[in-house]
C-alpha cells in the first residue's frame, strides 16, 4: 500500500497548473465562453502541442506517458481549480478509455489524434427517459449490410458542437432498458443523418441535442462486441464518473479557499465576518467536506481495477459523498458571501454552478447510494 | 500510489493474525461476549501478551520501544485486532503521556516512566478538566505552589477516566497567574497513592462507572516530577491532544461495527422482510459506510503525510470530528435496529444461573453504549473545539 504521487505525476500536476495559470484567468474565461463557438481551440492545440500532456493517460505503444487513472484525476483536478470547460473528459478520458479498452483498429488510428489535439470526442449516451440507466436506450443500430443504420435522440451531449467523433450507445436488440443488445459506436460527427441544436449550458460548456436520422456506419464503427456492450460502457462512465470526482476536488478547493479569502475581507458590524463563530464553523465544516472530498477521489480512482462489482460499488460510494459534500460546499460558499455571491460578477458563482453541475453528472447521490445498496447490502447474509 | 498489499505485508497480515489467534485471553473473549463491564485485571491481561510481544506501543519510535512498523503495517495491525475483536488498551500511557514524556521529558523521566507504561506496572489516568474549566481548559484553576523541591498542589480535577485504578496521573496544573492563561501553566506526573488525593467515582448513563472526580489537598510533587520547563505545560497539552485526536478516529472498530449492525438488521424482521430489506433503514445504513469509507482514506492520507516526516497536525481535528461522529451513528443504529429489546437493562440472571436471557444476545447493552457514546463527541476536546481549532490553525480565521 502507498500513498505517494510519483516524481512524473508531480511534474504533471505542475505543469498543467502552470499553463492553466496562464490561460485561464477568470476575465479569459468569461471572454471564451462569450466568444462564438464557447470556446478558445488555442488552449486545447496548446494541451496537445506545447504540453504534449494528452498523452498522459495512455501507453507507451500507443504514444502515451503511461499513465491512466491517477493522471487523469490529476488533471481532472487542475481543470476544476480554474473551471475549464476543456473536452478532456469527453475526448480523454471517455472516449480515449473506450477506444483503450475495446483496443482494434480504429482506436490505433484515433487515438493519436487525440494525443495530437486533432480529435475531439463527445459521449452520446444520455436520453431523454433515462434518466441515469445507460441501458435505457430507444436509440436504435439496425444492422444494414456490413454496416449499421443509427436512429434516435440522445440529450444533453456535452462538447458535441466541438467534436470530429460522437461515442454513441444504441441498441441492436433487446428492448428498452435489457442489459443485453446495447452497443457502443464511435461515429464521424460530420456523418449524413446527424442533425444537432447546439446551446450553452449553465456551467459554460457548450452542447447539443443529437438527432440520428438514418446515419449510415460501417461495421469498423462498432467498439466492443454487438449487443454484449454494456459493460463496457459501465466502466468507461464508471471511469469517467472519478474523472468528474476529480474535478470536484479542484472545483470545491476554490470554492473553500475563496469563501475564506472573502470571510477574511469582507467587513460587518466592524470586522471581518471570518471572525463570527457561527461562519468559522461553517468553513470548518466546508473544509471537512472538501478533505472528504479529496479521500474519496482517491479511494474509487484506486479501486478502478477491481473486478466490476467491487470497481461499482467503490465508485458508487464516492460519487454519493461527492455529490453531497459538493452540493454543501457550493450552498455554503453563496450564503457566506451574500449578495455578491449570486450575482456573474465574481468567480465564485460560476464554481458554484459548475459544482451544481457535478452534483449530478454521471448519477445523482441517491441514484448511488442505490446502486451500492444493490451491490453490497443484500437483504440475507 | 495503490491499494495492495506486497507479498511480505501479507506475510505480516499473517502474523498478526496467527497471533491473536493463538493468544488472545479466552477468558476476556468470553466477558466481551457475555457485554460484562472490564475491570483492570482484563485490559492488563492483553497489554502484558502485547508487551511481551513487543507489540504493544506501535506508534512509539523504535528507541523507546516501538515496532518500527511502516504506516501499513500499523493499519495492518489496527484492522486485525478490530476484525478480531480485540480490546484497545488503555490510551493514558501508550497513547498519551508516553508520547509526551518521550518527546520533552528528561532522560531521568523517560527511563523512570516509560519502561513501566510499556509493560502496563503503571496504571495511568488524566488530570485535564475540571468542574469549571471543560472547553474552555486553559481556564483551570488546580494551583501548583513551589516548595523548595516540591510542589504543593490544590484543587479538583473531574472526568477522569479510570482514575479508580490509577498508579500515576499526568496533570495540568497553575503555576502562574500573573501571565496569559496558557502561559502559566505546568504539566505535572503525579503519583496517585500520594497523601492528599482522593478519588470519587461518577457513574454515567450506562450504568458504568468509567470517569471520577479528583480532589487534591496539599499533594507534596517533587520538581522533578515535571515536564518539560515550567509554565510551558500548554505545549505538552496541546501536543498530546493532537496525538489524542488521530487515535479517536476509531475507524478499524466502526469498520467492525457496522459489519454487527448489518448482521442485527439482517437478523431482525420488519413485516415478512428482514430490517436490512427496509428501504429507509438500509439507506441509513449506506450512508454510514460512505462517511466511513471517506474518514478510512482520509486517515490514510494522514498516516501517509506523517510517514513523510509530518507529525499529527490539526488536520487530526478532522479525523476526531468524523470518527466521533460515525462512532455515534454506529451506536444510534445498533438501538434503533433491535427494537423492544433495547428497553431491558439486566438481560438475564447471575452467574451459573441457567434461565434463558432476555432478548437476543445482540440487544443486551445496546442502549447503555448508545449513551455512554454520547461521550466521543464531547471528550477529547469538544467537536465544537475541534471546528474552533481548525479555523484557527487551520484557514487561519
Amino acid at each position: 500500500m502507498d500513498f505517494t504521487y510519483t516524481e512524473t505525476q508531480d511534474m504533471l500536476r505542475d505543469t498543467l497548473a502552470r499553463f492553466l495559470a496562464d490561460t485561464y484567468d477568470f476575465d479569459k474565461r468569461q471572454k471564451m465562453i462569450a466568444s462564438s463557438g464557447g470556446r478558445d481551440p488555442g488552449i486545447w492545440k496548446g494541451l496537445a502541442t506545447d504540453l504534449g500532456i494528452l498523452s498522459a493517460p495512455f501507453s507507451e505503444e500507443q504514444g502515451g506517458l503511461g499513465g491512466g487513472a491517477l493522471e487523469n484525476m490529476i488533471m481532472m483536478e487542475e481543470f476544476g481549480k480554474v473551471i475549464a470547460i476543456e473536452p478532456y473528459l469527453q475526448t480523454v478520458v471517455i472516449g480515449g478509455g473506450a477506444l483503450k479498452a475495446a483496443g482494434g483498429p480504429l482506436a490505433d488510428a484515433l487515438i493519436p489524434e487525440i494525443i495530437a489535439g486533432n480529435a475531439i470526442i463527445a459521449f452520446a449516451y444520455a436520453e431523454p427517459q433515462g434518466r441515469y440507466d445507460l441501458a435505457n436506450l430507444r436509440t436504435s443500430a439496425k444492422k444494414d449490410g456490413a454496416g449499421y443504420v443509427l436512429n434516435g435522440h440522445k440529450g444533453v451531449v456535452y462538447a458535441a458542437p466541438w467534436a470530429t467523433h460522437l461515442l454513441v450507445t444504441a441498441r441492436t436488440g433487446g428492448s428498452q432498458r435489457e442489459a443485453a443488445g446495447v452497443s457502443l459506436f464511435l461515429v464521424d460527427a460530420k456523418t449524413p443523418g446527424i442533425v444537432r441544436r447546439d446551446y450553452p449550458c449553465v456551467d459554460g460548456f457548450q452542447a447539443s441535442e443529437v438527432y440520428f436520422e438514418n446515419v449510415a456506419v460501417s461495421a469498423d464503427a462498432l467498439l466492443g462486441g454487438e449487443g454484449t456492450g454494456l459493460p463496457l460502457i459501465e466502466q468507461i462512465v464508471d471511469e469517467a464518473t472519478v474523472a468528474v470526482c476529480g474535478e470536484a476536488c479542484g472545483v470545491t478547493r476554490k470554492l473553500h479557499e475563496g469563501t475564506l479569502d472573502y470571510s477574511k475581507q469582507r467587513q460587518q458590524f466592524g470586522q471581518p465576518i471570518g471572525r463570527f463563530q457561527v461562519l468559522q464553523h461553517r468553513m470548518a465544516d466546508m473544509f471537512l467536506e472538501v478533505e472528504q472530498i479529496v479521500s474519496m477521489t482517491l479511494m474509487a480512482t484506486l479501486k478502478l481495477d477491481l473486478p466490476a462489482d467491487e470497481r461499482k460499488a467503490a465508485v458508487s460510494l464516492a460519487k454519493a459523498k461527492v455529490s453531497r459534500s459538493a452540493k454543501f460546499v457550493g450552498q455554503n460558499a453563496i450564503q457566506t458571501h451574500g449578495g455578491i455571491g449570486i450575482t456573474q460578477e465574481l468567480a465564485i458563482g460560476h464554481y458554484f454552478k459548475r459544482a451544481t453541475m457535478i452534483e449530478g453528472q454521471f448519477g445523482s447521490a441517491d441514484f448511488h447510494l442505490d446502486r451500492f445498496e444493490r451491490l453490497t447490502l443484500a437483504d440475507a447474509a | 500510489m495503490n491499494l495492495e498489499f506486497s507479498p511480505e505485508e501479507l506475510a505480516f497480515r499473517d502474523e498478526v493474525r496467527t497471533f491473536i489467534a493463538e493468544n488472545y485471553p479466552q477468558d476476556l473473549r468470553g466477558k466481551q461476549d457475555e457485554g460484562d463491564e472490564l475491570g483492570k485485571e482484563d485490559f492488563l491481561s492483553w497489554h502484558r501478551i502485547l508487551h511481551k510481544k513487543g507489540w504493544v506501543a506501535p506508534a512509539w519510535p523504535v528507541e523507546y520501544g516501538g515496532t518500527g512498523w511502516t504506516a501499513t503495517q500499523k493499519y495492518i495491525w489496527s484492522e486485525e485486532t478490530a476484525r478480531a475483536d480485540c480490546i484497545r488498551l488503555m490510551p493514558f500511557g501508550l497513547a498519551m503521556v508516553g508520547p509526551v514524556i518521550y518527546t520533552f521529558g528528561t532522560p531521568e523521566q523517560k527511563a523512570q516512566f516509560l519502561p513501566r507504561i510499556l509493560s502496563g506496572e503503571d496504571w495511568w489516568c488524566q488530570g485535564y478538566s475540571e468542574p469549571g474549566s471543560g472547553s474552555d481548559l486553559a481556564s483551570l484553576r488546580t494551583k501548583a505552589v513551589r516548595d523548595g523541591d516540591h510542589y504543593i498542589v490544590n484543587g479538583q480535577k473531574t472526568w477522569t477516566t479510570m482514575a479508580q485504578h490509577a498508579d500515576w496521573g499526568f496533570f495540568l496544573v497553575r503555576t502562574n497567574s500573573d501571565v496569559k492563561q496558557q502561559e502559566g501553566i505546568s504539566f505535572l506526573l503525579i503519583n496517585m497513592k500520594s497523601p492528599g488525593i482522593t478519588v470519587r467515582p461518577i457513574i454515567t448513563l450506562g450504568g458504568e462507572h468509567e470517569v471520577n472526580e479528583v480532589w487534591l489537598e496539599d499533594v507534596r510533587v517533587p520538581v522533578s516530577q515535571r515536564i518539560y520547563e515550567e509554565d510551558k505545560g500548554w505545549t505538552c497539552a496541546k501536543f498530546l491532544l493532537a496525538h489524542e485526536r488521530t487515535g479517536i478516529a476509531g475507524v478499524a472498530a466502526s469498520k467492525r461495527g457496522i459489519e454487527r449492525v448489518k448482521s442485527i438488521a439482517r437478523t431482525e424482521l420488519d413485516g415478512d422482510r428482514s430490517l436490512l430489506a427496509n428501504p429507509f433503514f438500509k439507506r441509513k445504513v449506506a450512508e454510514l459506510e460512505m462517511d466511513l469509507t471517506a474518514l478510512e482514506f482520509t486517515e490514510l492520507r494522514s498516516l501517509a503525510g506523517e510517514n513523510a516526516g509530518k507529525g499529527p497536525g490539526p488536520e487530526s481535528s478532522l479525523l476526531k470530528i468524523k470518527g466521533s461522529e460515525i462512532q455515534q451513528r454506529l451506536t444510534e443504529l445498533s438501538l434503533e435496529a433491535v427494537g423492544h429489546y433495547g428497553a431491558p437493562y439486566f438481560r438475564g440472571f447471575g452467574d451459573g444461573d441457567n434461565e434463558h436471557p432476555i432478548g437476543p444476545d445482540y440487544a443486551h447493552r445496546t442502549a447503555p453504549t448508545y449513551f455512554n457514546a454520547r461521550k466521543t463527541t464531547i471528550y477529547g476536546g469538544s467537536n465544537e473545539i475541534q471546528r474552533n481549532i481548525i479555523a484557527k490553525m487551520v484557514l487561519g480565521l
